[in-house]
């Protein structure tokens, strides 16, 4: 399980890593979206991975450490509602610029009739 | 238990949270309430520094929970300092906004005091988690007023901050995982003491955790590779709002001088650390960007970015030296720098008002109305900023040569800080002579200086000469700092003490 776990948390990272240095809004923040998925799983496993331990006392003989969970809750809230922020500007901005390039223009656009 | 450390917290938050949910308030009661809160803020700052000052150090666990399983607030000298500086820049600006910048968009005043809310809090906290989350708070509230007053620059500016700092998040977070899992706590002064019994084995990932929060801290301050947002979000911003972001690159100062020389540096000595060893020649490079874009740059505010930029490269030089001696002229550098950008960002925006449609850049243009006032005023704010004598900078930048000639690394910084020195004496000599002597023979602009806009100008800037003449206690003051950060095992004590006294004992 550990391995598995190890490697998405990798190809959501290095996919988030990648669509984040693209040149245009929407990738960049799919970018981010896969960016706090891995950040999200990694935080979670820094509890350690167990089956069958729910993060209760008492619940069971052995309890599993409930602060990670904890601290993805507050992580995903933050990053869903800066997600849905990033697009609203990212519209807005490309509305405004009317270019949905980060940088407002996209340099390699032909712009001669 | 006495409650004063967390009023600084919660008073903004009421504030803000009652400005958004009142409905109907008009902008002039939405106004006093923002600057009643603004003044209490400062207030209040100043009634715990005084009781800090008596006790040294207050832990404050919330909730009742006791340290190290629940979260402490631990106002020390360094906050009290940094706290003081946040409110005593905020009021100037708050003030200035309420002549007519805030309405240009909505919910100035809530954000506003949302933003105070986080740097408090960032100020204040004794927990990483929680320092992430105020962290959160303040840059949630700087996009937004980033934002503020709309226009393709803000939008194109605030793209690139938003999605610079949430990167920065993750990568906050990233570290804060491998912490936790390798110490099992997120209470810095209980890390502290897990990251210097831990085992060889682990050594090579906190070394990476500790890296990994440096790059988190250099976004926020303004390290070299991290830095490419700055000056066009600083030039975008509206002048209130970009003079209180002239504390947010020192938040991330704060957050570098807060958590390694207390986390990682319990059991060796500072200047070792592989993180702080990183920060010396990027720190430079900053430095000599800074006054390259200083002298480069093409408006008065483009150029007051620039200079935040400078004095970041300055202030993470000195501080990488790692003695108490240069952290205590970095911060007297540090008081200095903050509020006098902060009052340019203000004087570029009162200059910009008079001079219709060139705004701050420097080309020539009909003269202005109040070209005598805001001439001398300008004159003396640019030998203050610069480092001329009588005013602080001349003293802060002495002290800043002075404490470097110990350290054996006076054959670099001198030139560099001297050098961006002049370098900015050069532009800003450029600026004045552009905006009050070259005047093409058109009729003169009839825009006058509004009165309030031009005190909180002259407030700021006499901030230069106040802190000159002042020099002496705030320097006792600014190195009983550096002494108490240089001894991080005090801190731990403390907060493993009251964590004693909470659980009676065991």
């Amino acid at each position: 399980m550990e391995a598995l776990y190890a490697i998405a948390v990798g190809v959501l990272t290095t996919c988030g890593l990648y669509l984040v240095l693209r040149g245009r809004t929407f990738p960049v923040i799919m970018g981010l979206t896969l960016l706090s998925h891995g950040v999200n799983l990694f935080l979670f496993a820094s509890g350690r991975l167990a089956l069958a331990a729910p993060a209760v006392i008492g619940e069971s003989a052995r309890p599993t450490d409930p602060l990670p969970q904890a601290l993805v809750l507050t992580a995903i809230v933050i990053s869903f509602a800066m997600t849905a922020f990033v697009v609203v500007l990212a519209l807005r901005a490309a509305v405004e610029l009317r270019s949905d390039h980060v940088d407002g223009v996209d340099p390699e656009e032909d712009w001669r009739p | 238990m006495n409650h004063l450390p967390v009023l600084p917290i919660l008073l903004p938050l009421l504030t803000g949270a009652l400005l958004v949910t009142l409905p109907r308030l008009t902008l002039n009661a939405q106004r006093l309430i923002s600057l009643g809160s603004t003044l209490a803020v400062l207030g209040l700052v100043l009634w715990l520094g005084a009781s800090v000052l008596e006790q040294g150090r207050l832990v404050y666990a919330l909730g009742g929970w006791a340290p190290p399983f629940g979260i402490v607030l631990v106002p020390d000298r360094l906050s009290i300092l940094m706290l003081v500086l946040t409110a005593s820049l905020a009021l100037p600006a708050i003030i200035y906004a309420c002549r007519g910048d805030d309405d240009s968009g909505s919910h100035f005043h809530a954000l506003f005091q949302f933003q105070l809310m986080g740097l408090n809090g960032a100020f204040l906290t004794g927990d990483i988690f929680n320092l992430f989350v105020f962290f959160e708070v303040l840059l949630i509230a700087s996009y937004a007023l980033l934002l503020h007053g709309g226009g393709t620059a803000r939008s194109r500016a605030g793209l690139h901050y938003v999605v610079i700092n949430l990167i920065g998040s993750a990568l906050f977070l990233l570290a804060l995982g491998m912490l936790y899992g390798l110490t099992g706590t997120l209470n810095m002064a209980d890390l502290a003491v897990r990251i210097s019994e831990a085992p060889p084995a682990d050594q090579p990932l906190l070394q990476a955790a500790s890296l990994i929060l440096l790059v988190v801290f250099g976004v926020k301050a303004a390290l070299l590779p991290l830095l490419f947002w700055l000056p066009r979000a600083y030039t975008a911003a509206a002048a209130p709002v970009a003079a209180l972001f002239a504390i947010m690159t020192k938040v991330g100062l704060y957050a570098m001088l807060r958590v390694f020389p207390l986390a990682f540096a319990l059991d060796q000595p500072l200047a070792t650390l592989t993180a702080w060893q990183w920060l010396w020649p990027l720190a430079l490079a900053t430095l000599a960007l800074g006054s390259i874009g200083v002298l480069g740059a093409t408006s008065l505010r483009n150029m007051t970015a620039y200079m935040v930029v400078v004095s970041a490269g300055t202030l993470m030089a000195i501080a990488s030296l790692g003695s108490a001696e240069a952290l205590a002229a970095g911060l007297f550098y540090l008081v200095h720098t903050t509020l006098l950008t902060g009052g340019f960002f203000l004087f570029a925006d009162l200059i910009g008002r008079q001079r219709g449609s060139a705004g701050d850049y420097m080309v020539a243009t009909a003269a202005m109305k109040d070209r005598r006032t805001l001439g001398i005023l300008f004159f003396f704010a640019a030998v203050a900023l610069a480092g001329l004598p009588p005013f602080s900078g001349f003293v802060s930048k002495a002290w800043l040569l002075q404490a470097s000639l110990g350290e054996g690394v006076a054959g670099l910084y001198w030139p560099l800080l001297l050098g961006a020195g002049f370098l900015m004496l050069i532009a800003l000599s450029r600026a004045g002579s552009k905006f009050f002597w070259r005047q093409s023979p058109e009729r003169d602009h009839e825009m006058r200086a509004d009165r309030v806009r031009f005190a909180c100008v002259l407030t700021l800037v006499s901030a230069g000469l106040i802190l000159s003449l002042t020099a002496a206690p705030l320097a006792d003051y600014t190195r009983s700092v550096a002494a108490q950060l240089m001894a991080p095992g005090d801190y731990v004590r403390a907060v493993h003490e009251a964590g004693l006294e909470m659980t009676g004992g065991h």
